[in-house]
């Protein structure tokens, strides 16, 4: 069980790696970890991710979170993909940004990498330059009578991110989705190395706009845990405050979007005015309607003004008063329930076995929200909402209850601000720190390396996302694919987020 | 009854009687559909009609201006009062209205989305990033902005740009037709 897997990987040596300790392991200790957790339904892949140097693997041993390391000598690790098909994906990141290769992982395509950058290995302690024309994607084969196969994307027809769909369907029936993302990538973590915390805080805030506020924050909590600073009640209580309405607006505009997509628009158009209310509320408050670039290491950039609570609280008051009528219209017509109800139904052991966080994994009953465990100042007590439905229904349900949640925190942050500074100085030393911030999506990973001189020696943000992909692929199967916009929207992965 | 709660037609009447909740629109400033006048003239470009069918392309976005711009859509801005709206093909598009720094893995399909449509067409780059590459610029993986791989006709800075904002750019196009 677990405690064998504990001590296992606490036989590695401590990395000082805060409050989570990551322990750097031989390739014999890193091989039997893997082989043991073939066994352990209780571990949960948070990530994977590299340097020039090492892989490092976030995992989740029943209550307790650890990084395990391992060195790549000539490029190459034991791959993780055999036992947790999480990892498919983050094998394939490494390989094209770091170039080390997952030995005997069980998909060795490109990810990321679609041969239109200039070198290969970006972020390899030597890239090489790549001259070659871009080849061809491949996608998994499926046999069968009647199976063809439909192209979607990367362009698509509404104003949505960026990705390529290629469904093989037979008659109206998706007998697989895949997936090929990756079109966004920036060389996020490129730009982030060499840079101060500060300046690389901006990075950390445009991985996915949507996520802006939990994703400078989970960034934020790990450079304060390298340094060991603590940021004032103040800051934290406020950065919550922001958390709780960016939960808020998405939560509205997913739900306003999946009954739009049930061809609902009426429902949409109330939830699009409410979310309206709620951004302008944040502008007055914070300056900016998406909270952008609020919250920094060491705390938060503005107060709350008086001007600003009274916007809030008003914009609380006005969605708190009408969701119970636009959840009584959902709940009331039968068009809605017809799509929504059986509809991409994802099964609890798949949301447990890739370890999805936030709505996707909630509704199909995994109690995970970071704000409850491992939990984290200012929330005390947050019991995570769920269902087991595990359809369109039971997300869109989810987001509804939430919504609610994040009124009433929000309201109780407003009613007792505590004092204390908005933003302390930052230390100029040496640390790593992983944070995790429950965002909208689910939680958010952040794990720095600061140098001597304050500068990010290596950094690694993790968006929700990762996780959530593969399980839309899951979801699709058997559905047909009219349904696919329904379906995607329910599950809202970040493209931005896990392209890097 | 509560049943009678429960129902979407008595909430749809309410809606006759209270007040619209769309905001009054923005006006674009002057200098900017003098500009844009000047470019169309320049270039002696067919004109396009009174109204303008928008295809959105995010080329590397961090997903943000795409909020502002699904807001834009929201009832609060109403664009299709000034004759704006979003179309799935480009085919049906005048305006290709593009965000995010051009990544290196972006830059065929917009392109490709660009050629498939008809002239005379508007190019809007949409957010710091669709300008020059905003903070992204530096990167292997970036091109830069927008106007890397095809003529721009009207830059939107902001990060992101607020709804309003956007709106005032796609209200200054309409306008430069009009008078020019
Ligand atoms: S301009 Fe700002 S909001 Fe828009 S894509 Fe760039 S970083 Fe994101």
């Amino acid at each position: 069980m677990s405690e064998a897997l504990l001590r296992l990987v606490r036989h590695g040596q401590e990395q000082g790696c805060r409050p989570y300790q990551r322990y750097l392991l031989d390739r014999g200790q890193w091989a039997a970890l893997i082989a043991a957790i073939g066994e352990d339904e209780a571990v949960a892949l948070l990530g994977l991710w590299a340097d020039p140097a090492q892989v490092h693997a976030a995992l989740m041993l029943g209550e307790t979170i650890l990084i395990a390391s391992c060195t790549v000598p000539e490029g190459r690790f034991a791959a993780f993909s055999p036992v947790q098909p999480g990892a498919v994906r983050f094998e394939r990141m490494i390989r094209d940004l770091w170039g080390h290769v997952a030995e005997g992982g069980i998909d060795q395509r490109p990810w990321l990498d679609h041969g239109r950058w200039p070198l290969t290995g970006p972020l390899a302690a030597q890239p090489a330059p790549n001259a070659m024309p871009p080849p061809q994607p491949v996608f998994l084969p499926v046999e069968g009578q009647g199976v063809h196969q439909i192209p979607v994307g990367p362009v698509h027809a509404g104003v949505i991110e960026p990705g390529h769909f290629r469904f093989h369907v037979q008659g109206e029936a998706v007998v697989r989705l895949e997936a090929r993302l990756g079109y966004l990538h920036k060389g996020h973590i490129g730009l982030m190395l060499g840079k101060p915390a500060l300046v690389a805080a901006r990075f950390a805030a445009r991985l996915s706009g949507d996520s802006t506020v939990a994703h400078s924050w989970a960034f934020a909590q790990g450079v304060e845990a390298a340094l060991g600073l603590e940021p004032s009640p103040r800051a934290l209580a406020l950065r919550a405050l922001m958390a709780e309405l960016e939960r808020l607006h998405n939560h509205l505009n997913d739900w306003g979007f999946l009954c739009n997509d049930a061809a609902f628009a009426w429902l949409h158009a109330r939830a699009g005015a409410l979310r309206e209310a709620v951004l302008r509320a944040a502008a007055t408050a914070f300056g900016h309607r998406l909270m952008m670039d609020r919250i920094l290491p060491g705390g938060v950039t503005d107060d709350l003004t008086p001007q600003g609570a009274a916007a809030i609280l008003a914009a609380l008051d006005a969605v708190e008063a009408e969701l119970p009528q636009l959840d009584a219209v959902y709940d009331s017509h039968a068009s809605l329930a017809d799509r929504m109800i059986g509809t991409g139904v994802i099964a609890p052991s798949l949301v447990r076995r890739f370890a999805a966080g936030g709505v996707v994994g909630r509704a199909s009953g995994r109690a995970f929200d970071a704000r409850h465990r491992p939990g984290y100042a200012p929330y005390a007590t947050l019991e995570p909402r769920v269902s087991t439905a595990g359809d369109v229904d039971a997300r869109a349900r989810l987001r509804m209850t939430e919504m609610g949640d994040s009124i009433r925190l929000a309201r109780g942050l407003m009613a007792a601000l505590p004092p204390g500074e908005l933003a302390l100085p930052l230390p100029q030393r040496a640390g790593e720190g992983l944070g995790l911030v429950e965002g909208f999506r689910g939680e958010c990973l952040h794990w720095v390396a600061l140098d001597d001189g304050g500068l990010l020696r290596a950094a690694f943000p993790r968006d929700p996302s990762w996780l959530h992909w593969p399980l839309l692929e899951a979801a699709m199967e058997g559905n047909i694919l009219a349904d696919f916009p329904l379906i995607n929207k329910s599950v809202n992965a970040s493209y931005s987020g896990v392209d890097l | 009854m509560r049943g009678w709660r429960r129902l979407l037609w008595p909430r749809l009447a309410q809606g006759l009687v209270s007040p619209p909740l769309t905001d009054a629109p923005p006006v674009p400033p002057e200098e900017l559909v003098q500009a844009l006048v000047a470019r169309l003239e320049a270039a002696s470009q067919a004109r396009l009609g009174r109204s303008l069918a928008i295809r959105q392309v995010d080329a590397g976005s961090c997903n943000g201006c795409e909020l502002e711009i699904n807001a834009m859509q929201s009832v609060i801005y109403d664009l299709e009062r000034f004759g704006l709206r979003f179309v799935a093909s480009p085919r049906h598009a005048d305006v290709l209205l593009v965000t995010g720094p051009l990544t290196r893995n972006m830059r065929e399909a917009l392109l490709h989305t660009a050629e498939c449509m008809p002239e005379p067409k508007w190019v809007v780059a949409a957010g710091d990033c669709a300008v020059d590459g905003g903070v992204f610029k530096d990167s292997y993986a970036v091109e830069g902005g927008i106007d890397a791989v095809l003529p721009v006709d009207l830059l939107i800075p902001g990060c992101p740009p607020t709804p309003t904002q956007l709106l005032e750019g796609m209200l200054a196009l309409l306008e430069a037709q009009r008078v020019g």
